[in-house]
């Protein structure tokens, strides 16, 4: 599904959010009721972002709007609003739409490294491959290092990517130390006097302590090599992933300081509300949002059309 | 803010641990907790809300409240319903006895197909079996490659082609060679896809026409939020699927998917995957999830008394006997095993709806217990043909049954003639209405007799398992449905 595509879908979603969710529950010139609330609560709990993000918008809607009439642009502000500044987040970081490499924080000396982490099969690989495009396509000199030594075909599956983007890579045998990878990936960078390393690693869930402790290990590996590397640790979730994301994110930023989430696989009908959930409780930003399997299928995280796509009408 | 989160329903059961008088009221309010709790382990919205009306239904029954420990009958209850959403188990991969069997998986991207068809590779070669795999996903990058290295490490023989083919001509390639290889099970290893893709979906839907797999498997990542029931409702209507794996069940995932995922399409979950390793794949226990739905705990012991004394299949079987006034020693052995792993006569009629209040009036069951034992022993050592048709034992096979299980002969004939009686008022029973089977019931339990596979009113409903069709016949139906839908078209 190309890119194209995907930006109409998502479109098409936020013309639906008017006609159907909002305004199809709230009838403009009614009086707001609990049933209706209760009903609102049902679609806000198929979107993932969880009981509590929901019980806190109703309560939000419930002082403003409860028994008083129906003023459809006034109800859809309270709710988009308050999403929106939750995504947000306190720091309020909005980043330059035009500007696709603005979420990331650049070393001003030397290479920059990327750590990328994340539980099985949630979309890494890929999304790796697709950043690398991406900082490509912005003039950046980039270099892999195929950190997933373990699962069958892992270096293969990247190294394939990086032979198709056209991007440098640097591997070892299946089984070796994924920290050695990153260092002579870290190694790499530096003779090529690249701009940026990306590094893969291998699935692993966060309750598996001896991974999330390699996952330390590597990094340690990395910033022995970089000065303050890695500058970016991106966890990647699964848009279809439920209350389970949470302890994903809690746990991989323990182990592995992670500065931003990559929300891949958007292009579903999963809405990816887990990410509230996180970012309300713990300020880890969404930077990217993949909506597709191809190496453009990459976007900037908006927060208003992401809440747009969120509170778009539910199965 | 989102301590809700991370608390279990262990933490929302605990509600009704305390000793105090439960109320109605008070139990719609514990029950909303629990609701809660089925939300925040992905429960699918409509299925946890369906559940908690259920319970509360049953709950606010008077059999509950009467009971003498009426919090823990509805921790049994929950427990219990969460086991009948699931279940019944179904491992079976209804293969061809000879001939080639086709098994095809599916699923969306990431959640564990190629790794789930090698260990499911494996377990067939431990089996005897000789599996072969086709390597149908020709999208993502080195995916055939995977499946290469797999098929090497398991010594399982892998049909590839180049990338740029056709996944159904692979597959269909893919079967000719494993049948000219001399393999008996074939499994398609299918590229992962958007349910919201009609193309790749069509895709599957040629590949099911062409090469009419025997089994057609969804394999789920455990992890997945309230959007699994749409994935798992759009694959099963356009493949039918017989059976759903869960993966990635080795972390911390509630598993709520997999409780939806059931309720919504009634494909039974027939695997596990427990580890990235190709040794990880376990059969699918109902049981064992609901007490993780729960958040395990010390919930456990109880969930699992309450579970056995509900014993679906067991329940459901004694049941239908009853009602066809037959009641054979074989049904008697199982519900005395059942028993037995419960412990104490006392501590099971605790969990039976309508018993506990008898518990005053029955007096020392301590040699009850040891009764049961002893008609344990008794029983196995009858030969089936016994057990069915236990009018036939005569006096020789008497003195060889107690030397059999160390018991004086005596014995033996009391055991015949009490099963006898029981046996008539069962008969006796099966005509009744279910008011006076329980009045009967209740009288057959105070006077010593006592048989657990009836359903009392108020208990874990038991629903009859369906019988599930046999493969050959459902592909039949399936072309069927196939040339008329091409009829139809026609028009
Ligand atoms: N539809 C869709 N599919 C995606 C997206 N991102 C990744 N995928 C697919 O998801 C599957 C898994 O992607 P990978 O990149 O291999 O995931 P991973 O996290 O590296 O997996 P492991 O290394 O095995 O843990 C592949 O089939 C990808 O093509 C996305 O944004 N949309
Ligand atoms: N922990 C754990 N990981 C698993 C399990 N099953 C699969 N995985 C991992 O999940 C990731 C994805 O598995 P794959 O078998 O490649 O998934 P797939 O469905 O074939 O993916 P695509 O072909 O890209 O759609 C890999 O890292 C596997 O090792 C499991 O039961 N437990
Ligand atoms: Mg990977
Ligand atoms: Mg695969």
């Amino acid at each position: 599904m190309g890119w194209f595509d995907s930006l109409k879908r998502g479109i098409s979603k936020t013309a639906q959010i008017l006609n159907t969710d909002v305004r199809d529950l709230f009838k403009a010139g009614e009086i707001l009721t609990e049933d209706k609330l209760v009903l609102y609560h049902k679609r806000l709990i198929s979107t993932d972002m969880g009981v509590a993000a929901a019980d806190a918008l109703i309560v939000e809607i419930r002082e403003k709007h409860l028994g008083r009439t129906v003023i459809l642009d006034e109800l859809w502000k309270t709710i988009h609003d308050k999403l929106e500044s939750l995504l947000r987040g306190v720091d309020g970081e909005v980043w330059d739409p035009e500007q696709p490499l603005s979420p990331l924080n650049f070393s001003n000396v030397g290479p920059t490294v990327i750590l990328v982490a994340g539980v099985n099969g949630v979309g890494k690989t890929t999304s790796i491959a697709k950043l690398a495009n991406l900082l490509k396509k912005n003039g950046k000199k980039v270099v892999l290092a195929a950190g997933d030594t373990f699962r069958a075909a892992a270096v293969e599956q990247l190294t394939m990517w990086s032979q198709r983007i056209g991007v440098e890579i640097v591997t070892k045998p299946s089984q070796s130390d994924p920290a050695a990878v990153a260092h002579a990936g870290c190694t790499r960078t530096k003779e090529l006097n690249a701009d940026v390393l990306i590094v893969d690693t291998a699935g692993r869930l966060h309750t598996e302590v001896n991974l999330m402790n390699q996952l330390t290990k590597i990094r340690r590996v990395i910033s022995s090599q970089i000065p303050d590397a890695p500058h970016e640790t991106l966890l990647v979730l699964d848009a279809v992933t439920g209350q389970n994301g949470i302890t994903q994110a809690q746990k991989f930023s323990e182990a592995a300081g992670c500065t931003g989430i990559i929300l891949a696989k958007l292009d579903g009908t999963a809405r990816g509300g887990i990410v509230i959930a996180i970012r309300q409780q713990m300020s880890l930003p969404v930077k990217y949002v993949g909506v597709g399997e191809q190496i453009d299928d990459l976007q900037l995280f908006n927060p208003t059309a992401f809440v747009d796509a969120l509170l778009a009408t539910g199965p | 803010m989102f301590e809700g989160i991370t608390s279990s329903l262990t933490g929302a059961l605990s509600f009704f641990r305390g000793s105090g008088k439960l109320t109605e009221a008070s139990i719609r309010e514990g029950l909303k907790a629990v609701r809660q709790a089925l939300l925040e382990a992905d429960v699918n919205y409509d299925v946890a809300q369906e559940f908690v009306d259920k319970i509360t239904e049953e709950a606010i029954g008077q059999k509950v409240l009467e009971s003498l420990s009426p919090q823990e009958m509805i921790l049994g209850i929950v427990y219990q319903e969460l086991i009948n959403l699931m279940g019944p188990v179904d491992h079976e991969l209804k293969l061809r006895r000879d001939g080639i069997s086709i098994i095809m998986l599916c699923g969306l991207q990431g959640s564990g197909k190629t790794t789930t068809a090698g260990k499911l590779a494996r377990m067939l070669k431990e089996q005897g079996k000789k599996p072969f795999l086709v390597a149908a996903d020709l999208q993502r990058p080195a995916a055939i490659e995977q499946l290469k290295t797999i098929g090497a490490q398991l010594e399982v023989p892998v049909h590839a082609e180049a990338p740029n083919g056709n996944p159904v001509t692979v597959c269909q390639n893919g079967v000719k060679a494993a049948k000219a290889a001399g393999a008996n099970v074939v499994i398609l290893d299918t590229a992962g896809r958007l349910h919201v893709d009609p193309e790749l979906m069509e895709e599957l839907r040629n590949i099911d026409r062409k090469v009419e797999p025997q089994q057609i498997l969804f394999v789920c990542d455990a992890m997945t939020g309230q959007d699994a029931v749409n994935s798992a409702r759009a694959f099963n209507e356009a493949l039918e699927l017989d059976g759903i794996i869960m993966t990635k069940l080795d972390g911390d995932a509630r598993g709520g998917a997999a409780l939806s995922v059931k309720q919504v399409t009634g494909v039974p979950i027939k695997f596990m995957g427990v580890g990235e390793q190709l040794d990880k794949l376990e059969p699918f226990h109902p049981e064992r999830m609901a007490s993780r739905i729960l958040g395990g705990g010390d919930m456990q012991t109880l969930a699992e008394k309450a579970q056995r004394v509900f014993d679906q299949d067991s329940m459901a079987k004694a049941q239908e006997e009853l009602m066809r006034g037959k009641f054979t020693l074989n049904s008697f052995l199982d519900a005395m095993k059942q028993i037995k792993k419960l412990g104490n006569f006392k501590s099971i009629l605790q969990y039976i709806p309508g018993m506990s209040g008898m518990l005053g009036q029955l007096g020392d069951l301590s040699g009850a217990d040891k009764d049961i034992t002893r008609i344990e022993g008794i029983i196995s050592s009858m030969t089936a043909e016994e057990r069915q048709n236990p009018e036939n034992i005569d006096i020789s096979r008497r003195r060889r049954i107690a030397r059999g299980s160390g018991v004086e002969a005596a014995e033996v004939n009391r055991l015949l003639k009490d099963f006898g009686s029981m046996a008539k008022m069962m008969q006796g029973m099966a005509g009744m209405d279910k008011m006076s089977q329980a009045k009967q019931m209740q009288m057959m339990a105070s006077s010593g007799m006592f048989q657990p596979g009836a359903e009392m009113p108020g208990a874990g409903k038991t629903r009859s398992k369906p019988k599930p069709m046999d493969a050959d016949k459902k592909k039949k139906l399936k072309k069927e449905a196939e040339k008329q839908k091409k009829k139809n078209r026609k028009r």
